[in-house]
């Protein structure tokens, strides 16, 4: 019984992962220890450079700045991805209109159009909420149409036996049926915004997470871009945790898992 | 006729669904369509919903022709082999859903759900979801759901078959008692001639997409029209020489025939009935117990029939002697099947004491 209990204990401790974290901060510490702050900084450095930025608020401002943009990116792609998909998918002309370019379009990396953006929306915000907004909408786009195409066929005609015409069928059968598709296509577009933003911020500048980790780097300052990086992963991290979360607890009798 | 299907057609490819289907239901009956599966059954109860459309011939749904209604002009409440309920709406919203669609008030509408809830046994259930019920009640959801709207016609597609065994029978008989209470022309598909015999007023058997007999259960048993007929309803052996058995001449062309186990008569060898002269040596070859009877399989004039025999004739086993009479078989030709009586039966007067 003592044995038992013990095993679960430690596969409790192994599971919760602290002991793979303590691994990495070790290994990267032996690492760092070879070499100088410019080229490795070690756990520790990293550590003080984060609380550098967070203290004299640049960590903040970036985080805001850059979550700002993912915020009116994402939003937008949400707010025009799910639409169109819901049509895309239900109408099959529109299907045969869309589909081509789609399936064409959608491997085009935003970054590869960043220097377009910079030209067609200029310098400021509206390029960078533009990429997003790019990168974001073709996760969303692709999904919501599969949610559609996939939907039980037996809902769609057991809707109708009961009465209920295209219309209705559309709005109480093809679309709470598309949910858990638009939600995974939402939670991809996001980590998709995530990705987006850095990079248009280290390629165009200004301000912003991607910024600070650029510029950092540029200034020697490589525990900053550290820190940065780190920001990032929990930001990320925490971004998905929630909205899974989210999902979850709202949307768990649409199917969202 | 309340429902009548006339010269029906339907191709899927290179496969014929329906081929030149016609019958017609009352009003009030219980139909089972029975067939084995790809016989087009469902076709059929799809074709009637309107979720499928023919390509040639008519339907009608009390008195009007439906060929061009869509479904939900139907009026027709149809209930789908996988339950087919919104996972995403409760109990309540589900049987609701079609009374929204007529815009009935909410007070109706909380009524009848109670209502329908009560008739289906699962009151107080409106809450849950889809995924927090058993098999056995999300298809009694489905019926409640189906019903609440008052379709004329309501159409099962193998009700039960997602059902384990158990709850099945008590489904079964629920079912039929449910439709008697409501009396509303139903029909439902299986492929389960026993669900068939024993839940419905009419069957009706399919076959490769052609319907091949319509009748009530008791006749399609007694009297079935088709070779096919014959052995899909009922135990039964098929013959190849059936003059080689004491009583029966050949007629016309035709050897083939089928023996129903219910109609061999098996006594053992020193009783007194066995020593009538109308019957004649068999011996067992295989003998099973069944609880209540056993099933045996005899070797009469080298022809293998199988037959129940009663426990007063004591355990029978492997090599055993016993005196057999066919009472009648169905001599089978390739389009129809008939009756015959054991003629040395008839002879012997046994039927006039």
């Amino acid at each position: 019984m003592a044995t038992k209990e013990k095993t679960g204990i430690v596969e409790k401790i192994l599971r919760c992962g602290i002991i793979s974290w303590i691994i990495f901060f070790t290994l990267w510490a032996f690492a760092a220890f070879n070499y100088d702050e410019i080229f490795l900084p070690s756990p520790i450095e990293t550590w003080k450079a984060l609380v550098k930025v967070i203290s004299d608020g640049t960590l903040g401002a970036d985080i805001i700045a850059s979550l700002g943009r993912i915020g009116k990116g994402w939003g937008l792609a949400i707010l025009t991805a799910i639409p169109i998909g819901l049509l895309t998918g239900h109408f099959k002309c529109v299907r045969w209109l869309v589909e081509p370019l789609l399936n064409l379009l959608r491997f085009i990396p935003a970054i590869a159009l960043t220097s377009m953006f910079l030209i067609w929306f200029g310098v400021d915000d509206k390029s960078k909420v533009a990429l997003i907004l790019y990168a974001a909408f073709f996760p969303i786009l692709v999904n919501t149409i599969a949610g559609v195409v996939t939907t039980d066929k037996s809902l769609v005609e057991a809707a109708s036996c009961m009465g209920a015409g295209r219309i209705r069928v559309f709005f109480t059968v093809i679309v709470p049926s598309s949910v858990p598709n638009i939600f995974t296509g939402v939670r991809l577009g996001l980590s998709s915004s995530i990705i987006c933003v850095i990079a248009a911020e280290m390629l165009v500048g200004g301000d912003g997470l991607g910024y600070l980790i650029q510029s950092s780097r540029m200034y020697y300052k490589t525990s900053w871009a550290f820190a940065g990086i780190i920001t990032l992963a929990l930001i990320g991290f925490i971004a998905d945790r929630l909205l899974s979360f989210v999902g979850k607890k709202l949307l768990k009798h649409f199917g969202v898992k | 006729m309340y429902v009548e299907l006339k010269n029906v057609n339907k191709r899927f490819g290179d496969c014929q669904a329906s081929d030149n289907v016609s019958f017609g239901i009352e009003k009030g009956k219980l139909i089972g369509l029975l067939g084995p599966s790809g016989s087009g059954k469902t076709t059929i109860l799809r074709m009637i919903a309107g979720l499928e459309k023919q390509d040639s011939g008519d339907i009608y749904i009390n008195g009007s022709l439906v060929n061009d209604l869509s479904p939900s002009q139907r009026g027709v409440g149809f209930v789908f082999q996988n339950y087919a309920l919104f996972p995403y709406l409760t109990v309540y919203d589900n049987i609701a859903y079609g009374l929204k669609v007529q815009k009935k008030d909410k007070e109706y509408i909380n009524k009848r759900v109670t209502e329908l809830l009560e008739l289906v046994n699962l009151p107080g259930l409106e809450k849950r979801y889809p995924d927090q019920l058993s098999g056995g009640q999300k298809q009694r959801i489905a019926l409640a759901r189906a019903l609440a709207p008052e379709p004329e016609l309501l159409l099962l597609d193998e009700p039960f078959a997602a059902i384990d065994a158990k709850v099945r029978q008590e489904l079964r008989t629920w079912l039929r008692e449910t439709i008697d209470k409501i009396g509303i022309t139903s029909i439902f598909v299986t492929h389960d001639q026993d669900e068939a015999i024993e839940v419905a007023d009419e069957i009706v058997i399919t076959n490769l997409g052609k319907v091949e007999q319509v009748g009530d259960p008791v006749n399609i048993y007694l009297y079935p029209k088709t070779p096919f007929a014959a052995q899909f309803i009922g135990k039964s052996t098929i013959i190849d020489d059936y003059d080689v058995l004491k009583g029966f001449d050949k007629e016309g062309d035709d050897t083939r025939a089928i023996i129903r186990p219910e109609f061999v008569e098996l006594e053992s060898l020193n009783s007194v009935k066995g020593q009538d002269p109308s019957y004649e040596d068999g011996i067992v070859e295989q003998s099973i117990f069944r609880g209540h009877y056993f099933e045996v399989i005899l070797d009469v004039n080298g022809i293998k029939i199988k037959a129940n025999s009663q426990l007063v004739n004591g355990p029978l086993k492997a090599g055993d002697k016993v005196r057999v009479l066919v009472d009648q078989l169905y001599i089978l030709d390739n389009e129809s099947t008939r009756v015959v009586k054991n003629k040395s039966r008839d002879d012997s007067g046994q039927y006039f004491i």
